[in-house]
């Protein structure tokens, strides 16, 4: 077997590994077929059936879960699958809270890039009967709202959940128009086994999971989560002095692109109020602000009489590579005593 | 990290975190994975769930356990007798790899020799764990390869600590599991840069990468280049270093980016020594409970408004970029260190940047030789890396060992029990543990959110206990150990074994530590936060 | 031994109007009689006419007694048993010719079926393996575990079985799909969760010859070398479970099952699940997720479970009816089963009849039968001499058959094409006096609630036609909801996943082709011409037949009639709900109170226009 397939979609013949679905196949080659339900880091499920593609010899099939095979012609369009796609998207349209003025995803939504894409009639959406979208909000979680009235039952977080996390605490519940995202006895999602990792939302194609107090960042920077050993990758936004936003960096060797709660959510102690900013010197028994000057050389003049045995350096596994050599170095070289250490053993 | 020294000449853990997924079998001892490492955690299941054995050992049924084949509760600090017993059982049933055996290890007589003590009863005895769970365990890690083994502070943190290590490394040995794909030994690091500050020598026994300051030529080294000369002296440990203060023979203290009247084992103890301080200078972030103590508190930026790098659990050297202008007049670590050594008149410390001291630190330490910010620019990079054109090193010991003899040593050892017995009056034992939601003591209980997921602070008891203490689920108790006592609201949880009961020490409100033992083990000087006897009675 | 034999229908049909307390009366008469040695009481599985039980047969005079209840038994033991005398009361009458009828195959109910699937129901005792065996069975299992599994495959493929459970998939070439899917384990799956109301072929299989069904699994486990096998059964069928569980330790204690079957080297095992009643889990891939332990819902196909099924193992998953129909095919060979059908369908059918005809209960009829003769025949015609309007065949999926189709044939690709489908074999006929809209929102209440919510087209759309159907018929519909209506089922058979998606538009498509002139009556004219929807209506008093005895101004719950005692009465059409009370109340000698459905004056016009427009 060859390493590649060669398969022609809408006249173009493109190559794709073994295995690939006809839809990443697709995109990859920078052929849009429009979906929903599918989602790179997870498997495909066909559910949406938005990607609905006519294969010469077939019936019209889903292209998220048809592999590609040699000599393959697929068209993504004609008049029978457009008609199709698009009554599917105005009954979508038509369950959906489609007040994306105010929804955090407004501009980034999958729904409304499949609107762009496939067009809606109008009228016909008129004429249909549109229900009455009045689940209440989830704001049980402290970091992210789950509002069933903007979700399209993708099922994108509950495999998320399940393959990415593997906690598996959320799951469809319930049958027919009924149909939507739960937890076990359909509790309030803070009630559930839910640790908050946010795979969920960061995958969310529309804006039924969203962050709480979502900040649009003006800048993101690559670095890495401040917490734990697992040194995820993190690009984290920032707006006005201030970290608003953090998201795993897909391809982070250490985390492959997941977070924690922590590293997700738990930035917020760099803005707290509570933060130090100045040098804070005892006075009278009470810690009073200093500047820079008066702080360096008080320290500088005290310690100049405890070098050697008398003196030790706590450092910090907190503390980048960099401040630790320093503080070693400082410790040998300037105060010359091996005494340092640093909280490796708790 | 000294267990690993002695056996496989490298305390680190030896494959990385994207391998994890792949094993056939996983061994998770003292180590709330999903808890403590949620990432390592995520590829745990996956293992899971593409038909990987999972074995969990632990004295608290933690919630990786969930997803365990086999789960066993052993009793807190019995790890050696499980892991000797289940050795044992391997080589009684020829489930070892005796080529490899031959081939890459030492002293294979001695430990066979040694695993004599460790019958089927001894080791049910000591662990709590019916005999068939063993032998089941020891099949399974020795059947299913690779094979790895994920272990934390519920390891290190004993008396016994190198003890429990050296175990855990002679398992892996004897079934051929080092310096293969998504097998070895894995310490869990506990945070960000905790590999990177060991690899910096702030340790009383090393200069960077593990440089023994007592080896002559490694001291002429770092003379040569700071341009002084050093004492060849080990310094004092952690725990040391407050015994000392609690002497008077420490007077001075610069203290870094840590609590220890939160996190230190008795730390009571260590509050009143760090009472006695002269002179006590503190450098955080925040002001936080020990800061509050000090002479000097210096404001130091945190992780996102500075540059440099930083060294992850699987010995991945990444950079850290400044993201926002540190807060008010809040500086890097390194800047102030510097700055204080300048005014002291200290040659050598006239740095302008994080790179500048980075690149002095390569030049003097042959496993980041091959490292600059160029690199990492590309992409992270896993030390060893001892020239520019070599790509890093992500599995350890495939070809040899870095001991002298280029194999590992296979350590017989014989059982210790922990130092902190209980006895009549202090009839339970007390474990410390992680949660999720927090991180030590400082940062998370300052963001927002977390502290609310978290749930605060409870003692967690196993029902039938509680039911002899007369204790129900939310009542408020007072903990006593022999070294002091709190108040805490209590959690009645089946998760919790018989006989033993666990806090977190996250908590200014709940300080565990008050509690803990500084008993130390002898050869790594870590304290025995693990075991610890208490008793609990209604507040 | 025996002088007499007491056929008892023992159906879940029968034994709930009584069939178990005639067991004990006629027990304990025989006993006080000394007859227990001369007459043997059996308790069969079920005859197929329900509503005409329960149901006592008398061998070997075969007489054929029907609703009998406990207080008939001792007139039947004295006359039927003792004195041999015929019990005229209690024997069938035929509701055309009003004659009656003595034994049972002469009753045109009967007499126009042939019982293949059905061939041991009603007639052995189903907790009983020996009368399996006497009757045939267990000789096709034989025969196969004898040949190699493609030699068996072969036979299946050439006898034309097609799956009995719906899409009519051929039998064999899905046994050939599953042999050649590599693999150490496969499984064999019975499909026994018969969720389209009113359809209980398969309860009757598993309740009257349990042992057909087990003897087909492991005919399938030979064919395709799997040793392992799962009923899955609704576990609201408690006597199927029960008589399943006998059957199988009857058929282990036997040596027919488990370990080295008869001798042959062949081992095979049967596992029961029970379903928790949701509708979707009959589809194939959805069942196999709930036997798993998920949550049951169907998933995309290809692959095929043939190919990856039960835990990713190669699982055949067949019906109840079409695996009762193996062991037959084996043992008489597959030219003889396919000398019975059509070309393209071959064998029986068994169809739930129900609706207004005037018999109805469970009736196998060969394939290539008129719907006519199903429905005048078998079913003896309309009820009270009303006018035949549709079939609704297949189910709540299926699709409705109106009367210039009533010489269609029974076959998979006849049904298809005029829109209907064979389905699991419900046949509901429908009279003058039922409204299709009215029954396109029944069929469309029922999908919409059992979809099982994955795709959009079945979960928004089926819901969407339900709400578009429930407005037309309370009048409040719209004449673009026609053009919509078709649109939307359009695209949700087109666009759905599973065959319940993708069928349950048929209903819709099926009255809007046939009876399209049912849903502009009630859209452009607000009139039901069938007298149904009740928003149309308008209960009115003839002021000439009006007695003035106000028994309808007292039924009147919301006091929406007037009138003086011995004055015509008035409803007022505003205050009047349409509940019907006055109508129901009207003393049947003056029927004074009239239904109709005359529509909008305007509208009248506008029908006037559409009329001549033609």
């Amino acid at each position: 077997m060859s390493e590649f397939i060669t398969l022609t979609i809408d006249g173009r013949e493109i190559k794709a590994a073994p295995g690939t679905s006809i839809l990443r196949a697709a995109l990859a080659n920078d052929i849009y077929i429009p979906h929903l339900c599918d989602h790179k880091d997870l498997t495909s499920v066909g559910i949406c059936r938005v990607c609905l593609v006519d294969i010469e010899g077939r019936r019209p099939t889903v292209s998220c879960m048809t592999p590609v095979e040699e000599g393959m012609v697929v068209s993504t369009a004609n008049e029978e699958l457009e008609q199709t796609r698009r009554m599917n998207l105005e009954l979508l349209v038509l369950n959906h809270d489609y007040d994306c003025q105010n929804c955090a995803q407004n501009n980034k939504c999958q729904l409304q890039e499949l609107t762009r894409f496939i067009g809606l009639d109008e009228d016909r959406i008129k004429a249909m009967r549109a229900p009455e979208l009045a689940d209440p909000i989830d704001d049980s979680n402290p970091y992210y709202l789950r509002d069933m009235n903007r979700c399209v039952r993708c099922g994108i977080c509950v495999r998320a959940c399940e393959e990415i996390q593997g906690d598996e605490c959320i799951d469809f519940v319930f049958r027919g128009i009924e149909t939507r995202i739960g937890v076990l006895g359909d509790k309030p999602i803070i009630d559930s086994t839910c640790t908050t990792c946010g795979e969920c939302v960061t995958r969310c194609p529309v804006g039924a999971l969203v962050p709480r107090h979502a900040v649009e960042p003006t800048y993101e920077v690559e670095t890495v989560c401040p917490f734990c050993g697992c040194g995820c990758g993190i690009l984290v936004g920032a707006r006005g002095g201030k970290v608003v936003s953090s998201t795993a960096i897909p391809d982070s060797p250490s985390s492959g692109g997941s977070l924690c709660v922590k590293g997700r959510f738990g930035l917020g102690f760099v803005n707290s109020p509570r933060r130090l900013t100045t040098p804070l010197i005892r006075k009278e028994g009470k810690l009073v602000e200093a500047g820079w000057d008066e702080a360096l050389s008080l320290v500088a003049e005290k310690l100049g009489r405890y070098k050697g045995s008398e003196y030790a350096t706590i450092a910090s596994a907190k503390c980048n590579v960099e401040d630790n050599y320093v503080m070693q170095k400082f410790t040998r070289a300037v105060m010359g005593t091996n005494n340092i250490d640093h909280c490796a053993r708790l | 990290m000294a267990g690993l020294a002695t056996t496989l000449g490298s305390g680190a853990m030896t494959n990385t975190i994207a391998e994890i997924g792949d094993a056939a079998c996983i061994l998770a001892i003292g180590s709330s994975t999903t808890e403590a490492h949620p990432i390592v955690g995520y590829q745990v299941k996956k293992a899971v769930r593409q038909g990987a054995k999972l074995i969990v050992a632990n004295p608290q049924e933690v919630p990786l356990a969930r997803f365990a084949h086999l789960y066993l509760q052993i009793k807190p600090g019995s790890d050696v007798a499980l892991l000797m017993g289940m050795a044992r059982v391997i080589i009684e049933e020829g489930l070892h790899d005796q080529k490899y055996i031959e081939e890459r290890c030492e002293d294979f007589d001695q430990f066979k020799q040694s695993l004599e003590e460790y019958t089927p009863e001894f080791v049910s005895d000591i662990t709590g764990v019916p005999r068939e769970k063993v032998v089941e365990a020891a099949r399974m890690y020795a059947e299913n390869n690779p094979a790895s083994i994920l272990y934390c502070m519920g390891i290190t943190q004993h008396s016994h600590g190198t003890d429990n290590v050296m175990a855990i490394s002679n398992l892996a040995l004897i079934t051929g599991n080092l310096g293969k794909a998504s097998a070895g030994v894995n310490p869990l690091r506990g945070q960000n840069n905790v590999q990177g500050s060991c690899d910096m020598g702030s340790l009383p026994n090393v200069y960077t990468g593990y440089q023994k300051v007592t080896d002559p030529a490694a001291r002429e080294k770092f003379e040569e280049a700071w341009g002084v000369s050093l004492s060849g002296e080990p310094g004092l440990t952690h725990t040391e270093i407050f015994g000392a203060a609690y002497r008077g023979e420490i007077k001075a203290l610069y203290l870094v980016g840590e609590n220890p009247v939160l996190t230190e084992a008795n730390a009571a103890h260590s509050t009143e020594a760090m009472g006695k301080l002269e002179f006590f200078v503190v450098q955080d972030i925040f002001l936080n409970e020990t800061a509050q103590m000090a002479d000097v508190v210096l404001p130091a930026a945190s992780l996102l408004e500075k540059n440099g790098t930083v060294v992850n659990t699987e010995r991945r050297v990444q950079r850290v970029r400044k993201v926002i202008e540190p807060v008010g007049e809040a500086k890097p670590d390194w800047w102030i260190v510097s700055a204080i050594a300048n005014e002291m008149g200290a040659e050598g410390f006239a740095y302008n940047s994080a790179e500048e001291i980075f690149n002095e630190m390569t030049s003097l330490t042959p496993s980041y030789a091959g490292i600059n910010y160029a690199r990492l620019e590309e992409g992270s990079i896993q030390w060893p890396c001892p020239a520019e054109d070599h790509p890093g090193t992500p599995i350890l010991h495939t070809e040899k060992f870095n001991t002298p003899s280029g194999k590992a040593k296979l350590v017989p050892i014989s059982y210790r029990p922990s130092e902190d017995c209980c006895d009549f009056d202090f009839p339970l034992v007390l474990t410390t543990e992680r949660n999720l939601y927090q991180y030590h003591s400082t940062m998370t209980r300052y963001s927002e959110g977390l502290d609310e997921l978290s749930g605060g602070e409870h003692i967690r008891i196993n029902p039938k206990d509680a039911e002899k203490m007369g204790i129900s689920d939310g009542d408020m108790v007072e903990v006593k150990s022999r070294r002091g006592k709190l108040q805490v609201r209590a959690k009645i949880t089946r998760n919790s074994q018989e006989g033993v009961a666990s806090l977190s020490f996250h908590f200014a409100e709940c300080p565990t530590n008050l509690l803990t033992s500084a008993a130390l083990d002898p050869v790594a000087k870590t304290p025995e936060t693990k075991v610890c006897a208490i008793s609990i009675e209604k507040a | 031994m025996y002088e007499k034999h007491v056929l008892i229908c023992a159906g879940t049909g029968c034994i709930s109007s009584g069939a178990n307390d005639i067991r004990d009366v006629l027990a304990g008469e025989l006993k006080n009689r000394g007859m227990e040695d001369k007459v043997r009481i059996i308790m069969s599985g079920c005859h197929g006419f329900c509503e005409k039980g329960p149901i006592f047969i008398v061998y070997p005079e075969d007489i054929f007694y029907c609703e009998v209840k406990p207080e008939d038994v001792p007139e039947l033991v004295e006359e039927s048993l003792v004195k041999d005398n015929i019990v005229e009361r209690l024997l069938y009458k035929d509701p055309v010719s009003g004659e009656t009828v003595i034994n049972h195959d002469k009753i045109m109910f009967y007499s126009k079926q042939k019982r293949l699937a059905l061939r041991n129901c009603g007639v052995i005792d189903p907790e009983n393996i020996d009368e399996y065996i006497i009757r045939g069975g267990y000789i096709g299992l034989k025969k196969a575990l004898q040949l190699a599994p493609p030699e068996v495959v072969e036979e299946v493929k050439s006898s034309g079985l097609r799956g009995r459970g719906g899409a009519g998939f051929p039998a064999g070439l899905k046994w050939q799909f599953g042999l050649n899917s590599p693999g150490d384990k496969k499984y064999i799956v019975c499909n026994a969760d018969e969720g389209d109301p009113g359809a209980f072929m398969d309860r009757s299989i598993l309740e009257g010859d349990p042992h057909a069904v087990l003897e087909g699994m492991m005919i399938a486990g030979k064919a395709v070398n799997a040793d392992e096998g799962y009923i899955y059964v609704r576990s609201e069928y408690p006597l199927a479970i029960k008589r399943l569980r006998t059957a199988i330790s009857q058929a282990e204690e036997y040596g027919m099952l488990g370990e080295n079957i008869m001798g042959l080297g062949f081992n095979f095992k049967i596992k029961i699940k029970e379903g928790a009643g949701a509708f979707v889990c009959g589809e194939e891939t959805a069942l196999l997720s709930s036997i798993e332990g998920r949550r049951g819902v169907p998933r995309h196909r290809p692959p095929f479970p043939a190919v990856e099924g039960l835990w990713g193992k190669p699982t055949i998953i067949n019906n109840v009816e079409a695996l009762a129909n193996v062991p037959l095919i084996m043992r008489e060979g597959a030219a003889e089963f396919a000398s019975v059908g059509t070309e393209g369908s071959k064998g029986t059918k068994v169809f739930a009849l129900t609706g207004k005809v005037n018999n109805t209960g469970l009736v196998e009829v060969p394939m290539g039968i008129s719907i006519r003769e199903v429905v005048f025949d078998i079913g003896g015609g309309i009820r009270y001499g009303k006018k035949f309007k549709a079939a609704q065949i297949g189910g709540p999926s299926g699709g409705c058959i109106p009367e210039e189709h009533l010489d269609l044939p029974i076959d998979f690709d006849s049904l298809t094409s005029a829109g209907a489908m064979m389905g699991s074999g419900g046949l509901v006929v429908v009279d003058e006096d039922t409204c299709m809209v009215d029954m396109a929102r029944y069929f469309l209440n029922f999908t919409r609630k059992e979809s099982c919510g994955q795709c959009i087209p079945c979960r928004l759309g089926t819901t969407q036609m339900y709400d578009i159907l429930e407005d037309i018929t309370e009048g409040k519909g719209r004449i673009e909801d026609i053009e919509l209506l078709d649109e939307l089922a359009t695209a949700v058979k087109k666009g759905s996943m599973c065959g319940l998606g993708q069928t349950a538009p048929n209903p819709i498509l099926t009255t809007l082709r046939y009876f399209r002139d049912e849903y502009e009556a009630h859209v452009i004219e607000k009139r039901c011409p069938a007298l149904v929807c009740k928003a149309l209506l308008q209960y009115t008093i003839d002021p000439e037949k009006c007695i003035g005895c106000q028994r309808c101004i007292k039924a009147c719950p919301v006091n929406a009639i007037t009138g003086e005692k011995k004055e015509p009465h008035v409803i007022d059409q505003d205050i009047c709900t349409r509940c019907a009370a006055c109508y129901e109340v009207c003393p049947k000698k003056v029927q004074a109170v009239q239904v109709l459905s005359e529509g909008l004056p305007e509208s009248k016009e506008l029908a006037v226009v559409r009329e001549e427009g033609k």
